[in-house]
């Protein structure tokens, strides 16, 4: 498996991620209740925790997937949802939340690759229409990530044809070529057969080794976690139970709850 | 020529178009009736094991359907009197059965769809079931089957009854006298135009829309019961 | 010589096939009726898939106010019944617009199309609906636009799931066009009416369920011919799924 090299990196680089007091509710159930987190710039998170504890909403409201309800959410020195008008802080309008928007990628669980188009086009779209290159430049740059996770054989195939590793790593590769700053993944490796595993881990390591990319993942894969996470959360009903380097959480929890969801996770 | 809305002349009219609304919908009511009652027969038919029968049922149904109610029903009243070896009876009518007979015929053949949708939705092992118990085929059809496609047939066929209210008007031109014939009695006798058809309009709308909300209600509780 | 407009018994043996096919100039008669109709069906399709596609997508606006105008537009030229629709706008639209008349085949194509555009735009609503919200979330973390999103992610994989009931629709359409007739429009419609009335001087006299039949034929035909065509387009759009 060949090395992932980026293109040198935006005169930016990876961003931080400053998370505070955040809140969110659908209707009644309060998912994220004052959350308050920061992610340093090229850090690699993963957050772990029972289904339905919000660990996905972090993601979404990063994404803005969902809108957050109270607090704020900065991107490297940006605020994500708020601008200035006149002096005073107030909701951004739709144009500044695209324009730092613009610094996150996401990653999905069930992929979401475009169906009608080939793996190489999927890659190509939204340089082409987002950042203006032309369509020669789109398909040169699409190649070599392609290339870079593997599949610079499968370029002209649409999804339909390509295996779930396959397609993910077509997703991991989308992503990265707009460049974010940010990326997050969202249980990425769990709707894949387990043989198909490995090959998106791969590529995730090569990402996560470089120290380039500011990275928060949902995931159960818990090996992959205590090798590459400087950073594991462990999150339950909407507030972070506790956070600390890998070896900490894993081996030596200090919450009863951390302690019988990993003996849960981890004996199978 | 008119030039603004002439209200007292609206009033005036509007009993004369009220009238014509009962004569539509009464047609479309007994076309209704005929059309629910062919179409199970025409979807009857077109299940049928014997290849004679589904066949040219299939072929009718699909020749109604493809073609305009307008030259069908111009053939039940202009070409079907011409047929003198036929007993007169089945040949001429008044303008309002003809109308109604070519609805009823015409919107038979989607109602005929509406039920083989229906039946063909309920899942085959309703059928095995009622075979391993030894059912007898009418008891199948009676306790097993029919209660459960009818409900689902019933937004499809509702659909087709608020399409045939908007056909039934069609009959004003082989002179039934329903409300788009009012209307435009009107405009002859009167040379008002926008009047007659605004109002016709609006009572059209004031019935389709209510029977076309109606219908909806009726898909949501469908859906949701056979949850 | 039979006076036209009589028929001759529908069971004479011999004349059967004589009177089934028509004479050569009642065919050119509604050929040039034919003409008018497919004039109306093409303009009607082309204002009510301008309308279905605008209408279908302002009911899912995220402004109240575009999805509202758009629920007003569908349920009035739905609920107020092509024939209705028709006559009106033949006969009250112009008075309006303080013109004395306008020209059949205008009121024809635009009380066909906005009829038309109001059913299409239900379709188009759902098939939006219906493409997985994954597609859209994928396309925001991407930071296309909404514009772009809508153009190059949703429509074309809405698109396979419109055709089919969109073919329907047309064929719907077609039969509507025979409505014209009723306006004094020169259709398909018309041309048969003419025959039959014997205004129109033909040469041999006119069998009337053979001309229907004939007519219901031609209809028939021109139908046919949609639903293949539709039947192309959803091979073709279903081909970009796979790889050539």
């Amino acid at each position: 498996m060949s090395q992932i090299e980026y293109s040198p990196p935006t005169p930016k680089g990876a961003a931080s991620i400053e998370m505070r007091d955040v809140t969110k509710a659908f209707g009644e159930l309060v998912v994220l209740n004052d959350l308050s987190l920061d992610v340093d710039a090229g850090e690699v998170v993963v957050i772990i925790g029972p289904s339905g504890s919000g660990k996905t909403t972090i993601l979404r409201v990063v994404m803005t997937l969902e809108r957050i309800d109270d607090g704020y959410i900065k991107i490297g020195d940006r605020q994500l949802y708020h601008e200035e008008k006149d002096g005073e802080p107030t909701w951004a309008s739709e144009k500044h939340i695209r324009s730092v928007r613009s610094d996150i990628s996401m990653v999905f669980q069930h992929f979401n690759l475009f169906p009608h188009m080939s793996a190489r086009q999927n890659v190509m779209l939204a340089p082409i229409k987002v950042k203006g290159l032309n369509e020669d430049e789109a398909a040169e740059k699409a190649k070599i990530l392609l290339d870079r996770v593997g599949l610079g054989d499968k370029l002209d195939h649409r999804p339909s044809e390509l295996s779930g590793g396959q397609k993910q790593r077509v997703a991991i590769a989308r992503s990265l070529a707009m460049e974010p700053r940010v990326m997050l993944f969202d249980e990425v490796t769990s709707a894949l057969d387990p043989e198909l595993v490995g090959e998106v881990l791969n590529v995730l390591r090569e990402l996560a080794a470089s120290g380039d990319m500011t990275m928060m993942m949902v995931t159960h894969e818990m090996g992959f976690a205590r090798e590459m996470a400087d950073r594991v959360l462990m999150f339950d009903r909407g507030r972070i139970l506790e956070q600390g380097p890998p070896d900490q959480i894993f081996i030596d929890p200090e919450h009863e709850r951390t302690k019988s969801f990993l003996k849960a996770v981890l004996s199978h | 020529m008119q030039t603004t809305w002439d209200w007292d002349f609206s009033a005036e009219i509007f009993p004369r178009l009220m009238e014509g609304m009962l004569v539509t919908v009464a047609v479309t009511l007994i076309g209704i009736v005929i059309a629910v009652i062919l179409g199970l027969f025409l979807a009857l038919g077109r299940r049928s094991n014997q290849p004679w029968i589904s066949y040219p049922t299939a072929w009718f149904i699909e020749f109604i359907r493809s073609t305009p109610l307008l030259i069908q029903l111009f053939f039940f009243y202009y070409a079907l009197p011409q047929a003198r070896d036929l007993p007169r009876w089945l040949t001429t009518w008044p303008a309002f059965i003809t109308m109604f007979v070519a609805l009823g015929v015409h919107y038979a053949c989607y109602a005929s769809e509406a039920y083989r949708a229906g039946i063909e939705s309920v899942p085959k092992g309703q059928w095995e079931a009622s075979t391993t118990l030894n059912l007898k085929i009418k008891t199948t059809w009676r306790s097993v089957i029919l209660p459960q496609a009818i409900p689902r047939s019933l937004p499809p066929l509702g659909n087709y009854f608020v399409a045939m209210f908007k056909d039934a008007p069609i009959g004003s031109a082989i002179t039934v006298q329903g409300v788009l014939f009012v209307a435009r009695a009107t405009q002859s006798a009167s040379f008002r135009s926008v009047e007659p058809y605004t109002l016709a309009g609006l009572l059209f709308l004031a019935v389709s829309i209510p029977a076309a909300m109606f219908v909806r209600r009726l898909e949501r509780r469908v859906a949701y019961e056979s949850d | 010589m039979p006076k036209p407009g009589t028929a001759g018994s529908t069971f004479e043996g011999r004349h059967l096939l004589d009177d089934l096919i028509l004479n050569s100039n009642q065919y050119k008669n509604l050929m040039e009726g034919t003409l008018v109709t497919l004039q109306v069906i093409a303009g009607s399709f082309a204002l009510g898939t301008v309308m279905s596609l605008i209408m279908g997508v302002a009911r899912l606006s995220s402004r109240s106010w575009i999805r509202g105008a758009a629920l007003i537009y569908i349920e009035f030229a739905r609920g107020v019944s092509a024939i209705i629709l028709l006559f009106w706008m033949a006969y009250a639209l112009p008075i309006l617009f303080g013109l004395p008349s306008i020209p059949g085949m205008l009121a024809g194509i635009l009380a066909l199309g906005l009829n038309m555009g109001a059913y299409g735009a239900e379709i188009v609503r759902g098939a939006i609906q219906a493409v997985p919200k994954g597609q859209y979330e994928a396309a925001i973390a991407l930071n296309l636009s909404n514009r772009d999103r809508l153009r190059e992610v949703i429509l074309p994989q809405a698109v396979p799931i419109i055709l089919p009931p969109y073919g329907n629709l047309s064929i719907e359409v077609l039969k509507g066009t025979a409505l014209v007739s009723l306006i004094g429009l020169s259709d398909l419609a018309f041309e048969t009416q003419l025959l039959r009335s014997g205004r129109v001087r033909s040469v041999d006299p006119v069998n009337l369920p053979f001309l229907y039949l004939n007519v219901l034929i031609i209809y028939l035909i021109l139908s046919q011919v949609i639903a293949y065509l539709f039947r192309v387009a959803e091979r073709r759009s279903a081909r970009k799924f796979v790889s050539v």
